[in-house]
């Protein structure tokens, strides 16, 4: 089977598309930075659940939780070492940064064990009880949240490395946005290594396709759920952490506002495909900066549009996943 | 060691409201080839579905060398030395025809002994042997399908209507394929199509309604076409 790079294409041909509209080729490059940036966290934010939604059938409303949880982690890091973010030294951030990236990945992870251990393991193969359950975990830990941090905002400094911009041609590129796309990148090559590079990876493609076949083979696919449940939880605590340094600020909302665009790119992408959620992350953070400066009114609802247009050219999503 | 390697008796299972199992009891001798055939909605696939622990037994026993399975979950069944090979086929599409093969090989890498003796059964295999498995002809996917069944060695192959839907071309490349693996390993296999069970058949075991209705030798219903109309509703002609 050859590579699909049709979707791929679609992301420089909606950049191209975009340039005569916006008319001056600096404010396009910023807002294609932008885009691509905003579009690498939501991928951060959406892969784990897209592998969820693929390899254990489960619909986690809840997700939008691990992202928030994860903010608030890298938030108490990140709130107690300012003095090491005002250094303007690289080692300095990274020694504020490293931590908060960890604790978020951490917190994200272990409440993601417990989400799958205690919410979901009773309603798997049942739909509607996972929206059900796993709404009502959303909204009971929104609430803890509130408890334990107060449901004040939290202002969330950026570390002085990666604040302020710098100049291409006439484009002012913001370091935050850049340092949000390699991240990105690096995080879906790890993902795409894994998965296409090792067993455990083979293992959950396959287990996306026909999770019974794999358990008639001998694996215990259950324990393949938890670890990509687990996995999942930390790469949205992950995205968490890094859209809560893009909006400076931290809310117990945060998550489950993202959550609409995240199950958008999930969808877009082809449930269970990571690849297409990369593709997806990108077209929507582009289609969401290109809209929301050339007709600010129509930046809500640009998503849809473009998912009811990958619908109808691709009612499965730009890459589809057989399931058996 | 007792005769039979698998055993099921009085195997009821219930898919949610519906009794489809309704006292199953058979066994598949060793070192032979067992015909699991009946009507369409006789329960065969449920049985085989039952066996490998896909669908739980709510009464009787599954004896597997000696030793009860029926509470086992479906990894612990395989790793006892049981494949199955489900009706639909069960590859994993997106995968290609190597990665289908090494990941049913649980110990690492297929053994080469291993893959020569696929590549010998199944040439196809080996041409196609990077190609991604959804875009093999349905033969070619039934061939990958039994391949990755004895890509390590198995006691037990639970096979589930191989020549469905196939070629007749194809379905002689099984029959002869089916020969070789009936040399060194027990097969129990559902069939609808009766030329291919009889050409191929040690034992056999005719379900209805949810039990079995016959037991006895392949040679001895092949010999007896009143008792093939009454069991199977056939005329050896039209499968002819």
């Amino acid at each position: 089977m050859k590579t699909d790079w049709i979707p791929l294409a679609l992301v420089p041909l909606l950049a191209f598309a975009a340039l005569p509209l916006v008319g001056s080729i600096p404010t396009w490059l910023t807002l294609t930075v932008a885009g691509l940036a905003m579009g690498m966290m939501i991928f951060l934010m959406a892969s784990g659940l897209t592998l969820v939604f693929g390899l254990m059938d489960v619909l986690n409303f809840a997700h939008g939780i691990f992202i928030s949880v994860g903010a608030y982690g890298a938030a108490t890091v990140l709130t107690r070492m300012t003095k090491q973010m005002q250094a303007e030294s690289l080692a300095s951030d990274l020694s504020a940064m490293v931590p908060a990236v960890i604790a978020a990945m951490a917190l994200a992870a272990v409440l993601g064990w417990f989400f799958e251990r205690v919410l979901i393991r009773p309603v798997y193969g049942d739909h509607l009880k996972q929206i059900l359950i796993t709404m009502g975990g959303l909204i009971v830990f929104e609430q803890a949240i509130h408890v334990v941090w107060g449901a004040d905002i939290i202002p969330l400094p950026r570390p002085g490395t990666i604040t302020g911009s710098f100049i291409v041609g006439e484009a002012a590129i913001e370091r935050y946005r850049v340092a949000a796309v390699v991240v990105g990148v690096v995080v879906f090559a790890l993902m795409w290594a894994v998965l296409n590079r090792t067993r455990i990876g083979l293992l959950v493609r396959a287990g996306v396709e026909n999770p019974e076949m794999v358990e008639s083979l001998g694996y215990r696919i259950r324990r393949l759920f938890v670890g990509v449940f687990v996995a999942g939880s930390a790469l949205a605590g992950l995205g968490g952490a890094m859209w809560a340094m893009y909006q400076e600020q931290v809310t117990p909302a945060m998550g489950m506002q993202v959550l609409v665009v995240i199950f958008i790119v999930v969808i877009i992408g082809g449930l269970g495909s990571v690849g297409g959620c990369f593709v997806g992350a990108m077209l929507v953070g582009l289609m969401a900066n290109y809209t929301g400066y050339l007709a600010p009114k129509l930046a809500l609802g640009s998503n849809i549009l473009l998912m009811v247009l990958v619908l109808l050219w691709r009612p499965r999503g730009l890459y589809p996943v057989g399931k058996a | 060691m007792p005769p039979e390697l698998l055993r099921l008796e009085g195997v009821h299972t219930h898919i949610g409201q519906y009794h489809i199992l309704q006292g199953v009891d058979f066994s598949v001798p060793r070192n032979e080839l067992l015909m699991l055939l009946g009507r369409n909605g006789a329960g065969k696939t449920t049985c085989l579905r039952t066996i490998m622990g896909l669908w739980q037994a709510s009464a009787g026993q599954v004896h597997f060398d000696q030793r009860p399975i029926q509470r086992l979950p479906t990894p612990d069944i395989s790793r006892l030395g049981i494949a199955y090979v489900p009706e639909n086929m069960g590859i994993f599409a997106g995968l290609t025809v190597r990665e289908n093969l090494v990941l049913a090989a649980r110990a690492g890498d297929p053994e080469e002994e291993r893959l020569e003796r696929i590549f010998r059964l199944f040439p196809a295999m080996k041409t196609f042997w990077h190609s991604h498995a959804g875009n093999l002809s349905g033969g070619q996917k039934q061939m990958l399908a039994i391949s990755r069944a004895i890509v390590e060695p198995r006691k037990l192959l639970l096979i589930d209507e191989p020549t469905k839907g196939l070629a007749p071309a194809i379905i002689g490349a099984m029959v002869e394929a089916f020969r070789e693996l009936k040399r060194d390993t027990t097969l129990l296999v559902v069939e609808q199509n009766f030329h291919f069970a009889r050409s191929l058949g040690d034992a056999v075991a005719v379900m209805d309604s949810g039990r079995i209705v016959h037991t006895g030798t392949m040679a001895a219903l092949a010999a007896d076409e009143a008792l093939q109309q009454r069991l199977l509703g056939l005329s050896l002609e039209s499968h002819q």
